[in-house]
Parts: structure tokens; C-alpha cells; sequence
């Protein structure tokens, strides 16, 4: 446990936190920003230089972009007046309470045979290049697919329906 | 306290953040904010059980977060422009208001 994973873990909380507490849509935009670059420093922390910089690419570059399109197309950067809670907001606060309570009991219960500290992984931009083309070869083309096709629906559900109407 | 249990504390941790926001929430964005937040406390412990596993250089678990990334940002673009559609259809993204299965 270094210095360094206490900083980026706080900073990934906090932006979490930031974005699910504040009312203003745009500002919890910003705050998940913060979130997901917390999580590229943190996969990068752990040698998961691939991961890290592909999180950074399509979460803090596109995903929080397309956000803050949402948002504005929306109108949903005003606060509403009777704020922001949904009316069963406190079973959903019970509820992950709840998980939460379970899984730092599982994880705290299981520490002692959690591995320790393992050798630096000497893992290649090249071999996770051969292992995609190679052994991965059929989910990489499947996930081809479907952003393919999530592509072609996310620009037929957000059409004007008033173009097909004609 | 181990690294790898530091690391799935965290996770476990922002998991719990996003599941309460996308279940308190009124904003379907942020709803979907919280889903994206909870796939990503996922992908860390992909990772980090990846980088303390056994066999690292199998690169299964990182594998298995890339390909979960990739999934992740199609959905987000179909519940974005899902959002946009009931938006322009009910002239709102509250939740609480979107109670009807009839247009």
C-alpha cells in the first residue's frame, strides 16, 4: 500500500461521491471525469499501462463527452426545484449500504489469503496485440459487431420521429 | 491489509457510490452515470486481479476489462441517445415522471 494508491483512490472516491451528491447535472459530469481518471491512474499504478490509456481514450475523451452532449440536448443542467432525489431515495441509500457492508466483509474476512506483493507483470503492448488477433481473436471481432451495430442504433433512436412520420 | 484487498476495497467501495446513485437519482443521465461508474468499479477489480493473480502473462482478467470497456462505451452511446429519444417524446429525463408504457 503506497502513498501513491491512498492519493488516486481518494481522488477516485471523491469524484464518484461528487458526481452521485451534487445538483448540478453539468458539475456531476465533471465530477465523473475526475472519477474515471482516477481509474486510469489507478490501472496504471497497476502496470496496466494498456488499460489505463485505453480507459483514458473512451471514458475520460468520449463517454464524458457524450455526457455533457446529453445534457445539454436535454435541458437537464437545470436543478430541479423539488430537488433531486428520486421519492424512494432512501431504500436505494439502504440497499447499497447494504452491498457495500457485504463486500468490504467478504474482502476483509478474505484478506489473510489474498495474495501479497507478485513480481511486475512483463506484459507488452506487442503480446497484448498477439493475444487480441490470436486467442481473443472471435470476442474481439464480436465486439467489432456490436459497436457497429450500436453505433447504427444509438443514431436510429435519437432520429427526429417527425422525418419518419413524413 | 494487502494491495489486492486495498484495490477491491476501492472498488467495492465506488460500486456502492454508483448503485446509490442509480437508484436515488431522479436525472436518467445520471442514472446512467452511476451504471457506467459501477462497470468501472468492475474493470478494477478485472485488473487488479489480473496484476496479483498467478498467471499475469495468460492476460485474461485484462483482456476481460478491455473487451468490458469497449461494451461499456456502446452502452453508454444507446442510453445517451435512448435518453434524447424519451426526452424529445415526454419533454423530460425525470424518472420519477416516466411512468406510463404508452406514449
Amino acid at each position: 500500500m503506497t502513498v501513491v494508491f491512498y492519493i488516486l483512490a481518494a481522488m477516485t472516491v471523491a469524484g464518484g461521491m461528487a458526481a452521485m451528491l451534487l445538483k448540478n447535472t453539468v458539475h456531476c459530469a465533471l465530477a465523473v471525469t475526475v472519477a474515471f481518471a482516477g481509474l486510469a491512474f489507478l490501472f496504471l499504478d497497476l502496470d496496466a499501462q494498456f488499460a489505463g490509456f485505453a480507459q483514458i481514450l473512451v471514458y475520460v475523451g468520449a463517454v464524458a463527452i457524450l455526457v455533457v452532449f446529453a445534457i445539454l440536448l436535454t435541458r437537464g443542467s437545470e436543478t430541479p426545484k423539488d430537488g433531486v432525489a428520486s421519492k424512494h431515495w432512501l431504500a436505494g441509500l439502504v440497499i447499497a449500504a447494504g452491498v457495500f457492508a457485504v463486500m468490504g466483509w467478504a474482502i476483509l474476512q478474505s484478506a489473510a489469503v489474498l495474495p501479497h506483493e507478485m513480481p511486475v507483470p512483463a506484459v507488452t503492448v506487442l503480446d497484448i496485440g498477439n493475444a487480441l488477433v490470436t486467442r481473443y481473436v472471435l470476442p474481439l471481432e464480436i465486439v467489432a459487431l456490436l459497436l457497429t451495430a450500436a453505433m447504427l442504433g444509438a443514431v436510429i433512436v435519437a432520429l427526429h420521429e417527425k422525418e419518419a412520420a413524413q | 491489509m494487502t494491495p489486492l484487498a486495498g484495490f477491491l476495497l476501492v472498488a467495492a467501495l465506488l460500486f456502492s457510490i454508483g448503485l446509490a446513485g442509480a437508484l436515488t437519482r431522479r436525472n436518467a443521465i445520471l442514472v446512467l452515470i452511476g451504471i457506467e461508474l459501477m462497470l468501472n468499479a468492475a474493470n478494477l477489480n478485472l485488473i487488479a486481479f489480473w496484476r496479483y493473480g498467478p498467471h499475469p502473462e495468460a492476460l485474461t482478467g485484462m483482456m476481460f476489462a478491455i473487451f468490458s470497456i469497449a461494451v461499456a462505451a456502446a452502452e453508454a452511446a444507446v442510453g445517451l441517445g435512448l435518453v434524447i429519444s424519451i426526452y424529445r417524446h415526454a419533454h423530460t429525463t425525470d424518472l420519477d415522471m416516466m411512468n406510463r408504457m404508452k406514449g
